[in-house]
């Protein structure tokens, strides 16, 4: 918004000054004509016509320099058109002229220097458009010492104006001097061509006649406004006076710039027609490197493999102008897939074929790693259209998935750049089809621990959420599982009034497996043990059961008890389980019961009776029975040293008044302050039992 | 961690356990056995004096071949267990379906007089 302020503003000041300076300057003439004492000073006009070139120099500045939308030929189109109004302008002028023709006023000094002064503002007009955007076309890629030079111009120029400004006598040899380095400095910046480089072809056609037309403005206005100033010069001394003028000959700015403009406009005019020939090189280039990104990025964009596949064929295709291509890609299945470009599947397979008959390798062997010409080899294949053929192997880890070939109608149709070009897009395409897979993988093992985790929560949900209560025990269960899903399992379950079950099992191995066995048992438990059946009658029968569900080498230890509160007595049977820890109140110790007894599905037969014992024993108040799983007595110190039976037993003397709960705090949080770490590596389960 | 070991003496095949058998290293316990009956032994021991640790993975490899031994006729002995280890064979019942001794000595008698 501010710019736009400053460009209107600017464009004001302009007209005011370009009045201004019509004003004055035929005052001056007219005053100087009938020998009159001028009213305004004769140093203003040249005054005047500075501040007009530097509202003009940041006119053009702010409109066209600041500009990022416009493009090379837009700039071009800017410079053409303001010439062609210049010049059309000063044509209608020379119209007017031509249709005045004959009468004095034609003759009249003051017309022909107002006539003059109106080409001269459209000439200033033009050069600084054109100089405003020969400025944007040198600097673009530009270098430091470029930067220098341009603004040592530029300065240069702004110091000529203030020395005219100034109406400092005209020294002769300082005007020459002060022109020629101005001229060189022109030639040298002229050299700055790297803009044409990056026009099309057709870009170019249209750059070379803007350029044309361009040049033609420039000539002609540089003759109008060269023939009025003459012809006001003469009006001035054929009356026989000395009339003061503003000439712009004498104007060391406005020369350079003509030179400037002009020596550039023909260099870019020249540089465009000789680069010409070579644009379709540079475009090829180009294209080489935008499909080089789009092989790159296909991995981030593209859905599959097949995608990937797609575009390495049309990248190549178009790389090389080849006339067909076909994408062979080995697949499981026994025929390979084939992705084709400009050919049919026949006449590709045709060839595969006449090749695998030569004996070639290189196409169809894909043992090989060279890429081959094998052109020679199609000149024998009779009814074939193509005439030269390039393979590529395309390789993934290091694994041969595929070979790419071109062909071509024309024989020898390819060079050793192509070569080398397909080549690096074959590598590429492979390293892209590899990122896929491996982004594939790592998708794929994201959606495996998402499984985990779910197996992780329905296996938290089998254990029970409330423990069955008895006045006469107190009791209290506690299980962490470690990051895998782990197999161990607790649970209780009311017979009748005076009986209650309770099982403490452990699966062989983790994972989703043992979460599996440990639903099973779960199931196991809940219907076994309501029969109010013996606990070894209930291993037995267990037993039994996990035979056709248990995998070879996986067995379930546990053990299960069955609490008679009128009684008073325990009954129990451990099949392969950690030895039950019992505290004797009465004694004030500690016990490890290591019954006979065997774990589940390690006997798959009727002989599984012979290793399983039911034992009983009478509780007193006080006693305490703490069942665990092998996590709790294996947890490891930083020193690899185990927490073991009897830290175990003790840590449960140490807390032996207090209820279960309390036991079972005291024990956990002992085993983490042993452990040292919260991350447990396999499951800490208990289930502590107090008799009242 | 753990390295199998195997020597023959007097037509028996002797597996040396060295270091831990989780649930990874089982596999390779799992092989070792394998290869032995594979190529025909039907008398194995298997030394565990260097036996650190055995996880329930690595019992369950035992337990798998008790009755393909039984059915094939091949007896296996284990020794030199420490104590630690002995305990975890113990818990699980293992050494009543395995035979187990203390020293080489006795595992190679018991062998013989199957």
């Amino acid at each position: 918004m501010r710019t736009k302020a400053i460009i209107r503003l600017l464009f004001t000041v302009g007209v005011i000054t370009w009045l201004g300076l019509m004003l004055t300057d035929i005052s001056i003439v007219f005053s100087s004509k009938n020998n009159i004492q001028a009213e305004v000073p004769l140093w203003l006009p040249n005054v005047i016509l500075n501040l007009f070139i530097i509202s003009l120099y940041y006119y053009y500045k702010f409109k066209v320099e600041h500009d990022e939308v416009l493009n090379f030929v837009d700039l071009l189109w800017r410079v053409f058109a303001t010439g062609l109004i210049s010049t059309v302008i000063s044509l209608s002028l020379r119209l007017v002229e031509y249709l005045l023709g004959g009468t004095i006023l034609t003759t009249h000094v003051v017309f022909a220097e107002l006539i003059y002064l109106l080409n001269l503002g459209l000439m200033i007009g033009f050069l600084m458009m054109a100089f405003t955007a020969w400025k944007r076309l040198i600097l673009y890629q530009k270098s430091k010492w470029l930067l220098r030079l341009w603004t040592v111009f530029e300065y240069g120029l702004l110091l000529t104006l203030v020395y005219h400004s100034l109406r400092l006598p005209i020294v002769e040899w300082l005007y020459s001097a002060l022109l020629g380095i101005f001229i060189v400095l022109g030639l040298v910046l002229s050299g700055n061509m790297k803009w044409v480089a990056f026009l099309n072809f057709r870009q170019k056609w249209t750059g070379l006649l803007l350029l044309l037309l361009t040049i033609f403005y420039l000539l002609y206005i540089f003759y109008t406004i060269g023939s009025y100033a003459t012809s006001v010069g003469e009006a001035a001394t054929l009356n026989g006076d000395k009339i003061i003028f503003l000439d712009y000959r004498a104007h060391i700015f406005i020369i350079c710039l003509m030179s400037f403009v002009t020596l550039y406009s023909i260099f870019s005019f020249l540089v465009i027609l000789f680069n010409l020939p070579t644009t379709s090189v540079f475009e090829q280039k180009l294209e080489e490197v935008v499909n080089f990104q789009r092989i790159s990025q296909s991995i981030q964009t593209e859905q599959s493999e097949e995608s990937v596949y797609n575009i390495l064929l049309e990248t190549s295709v178009s790389t090389v102008f080849a006339d067909a291509a076909w994408l062979e890609i080995k697949s499981n299945a026994h025929e390979n897939k084939l992705f084709t470009y400009k050919i049919t599947d026949k006449e590709a397979h045709d060839i595969i074929a006449h090749l695998q008959k030569q004996n070639v390798k290189g196409v169809l062997d894909q043992g090989t790693d060279r890429t081959k010409n094998l052109s020679k080899h199609l000149s024998s294949l009779k009814g074939s259209r193509f005439r030269s053929i390039l393979a590529f192997p395309i390789y993934v880890k290091g694994e041969n998935i595929g070979t790419l070939a071109l062909l071509k109608e024309l024989a020898e149709g390819f060079n050793k750049e192509m070569t080398r070009i397909v080549s690096t897009f074959a590598n590429q395409a492979g390293i892209s089809i590899e990122n896929f897979r491996l982004m594939e993988e790592a998708l794929q093992n994201e959606r495996y621990k998402e499984e985990l985790k779910i197996a992780k929560t329905v296996q938290k949900s089998l254990l029970p959420q409330v423990l069955e209560q008895d006045e006469a025990f107190d009791i209290a269960a506690f299980s962490e599982s470690a990051d895998e899903v782990g197999g161990d399992y607790y649970d209780t379950l009311r017979l009748n009034d005076h009986q209650v079950c309770l099982i403490v099992a452990d699966v062989s191995g983790k994972g989703t497996t043992a979460a599996f066995h440990m639903s099973q048992m779960k199931g196991i438990f809940h219907s076994l043990a309501q029969h109010c059946i013996a606990p070894n009658e209930f291993m037995i029968r267990a037993n039994q059961a996990l035979v056709h569900c248990l995998e070879r080498g996986s067995f379930i230890s546990a053990t299960f008890f069955i609490v008679d509160t009128q009684a008073r007595t325990v009954t129990y049977a451990r099949a392969g389980h950690c030895p039950l820890l019992y505290y004797r109140a009465a004694q004030d110790a500690t016990e490890y019961f290591k019954d006979r007894g065997i774990a589940l599905g390690m006997v798959r037969n009727k002989s599984y009776s012979n290793f399983i014992q039911s034992n009983e024993f009478e509780y007193q108040s006080g006693d305490i029975m703490v069942l665990y799983t092998d996590g709790i007595t294996e947890a490891k110190d930083n020193r690899n040293e185990e927490f073991g039976y009897d830290r175990l037993a003790h840590v449960v003397q140490e807390v032996k008044d207090l209820p279960a709960r309390q036991i079972q705090e005291y024990m956990i949080s002992r085993l983490y302050e042993f452990s040292g770490t919260e991350n447990i590596n396999d499951d800490y389960t208990t289930m502590i039992v107090k008799f009242k | 961690m753990i390295h199998i070991k195997r020597l023959q003496e007097d037509g028996v095949d002797i597996v040396a356990l060295v270091g831990e058998i989780d649930a990874s290293s089982s596999i390779e316990l799992d092989l070792a056995i394998a290869r032995s009956v594979g190529e025909g032994f039907i008398k194995i021991l298997v030394d565990c004096s260097a036996l650190e640790y055995i996880s329930s993975a690595g019992l369950g490899v035992f337990m798998s071949y008790i009755e393909e031994f039984k059915d094939k006729n091949i007896s296996m002995v284990l020794f030199g267990m420490n104590d630690k280890v002995a305990n975890t064979f113990q818990i699980l019942g293992l050494n009543e379906l395995l035979q187990i001794t203390q020293s080489k000595d006795q595992a190679k008698q018991l062998i013989h007089e199957v």
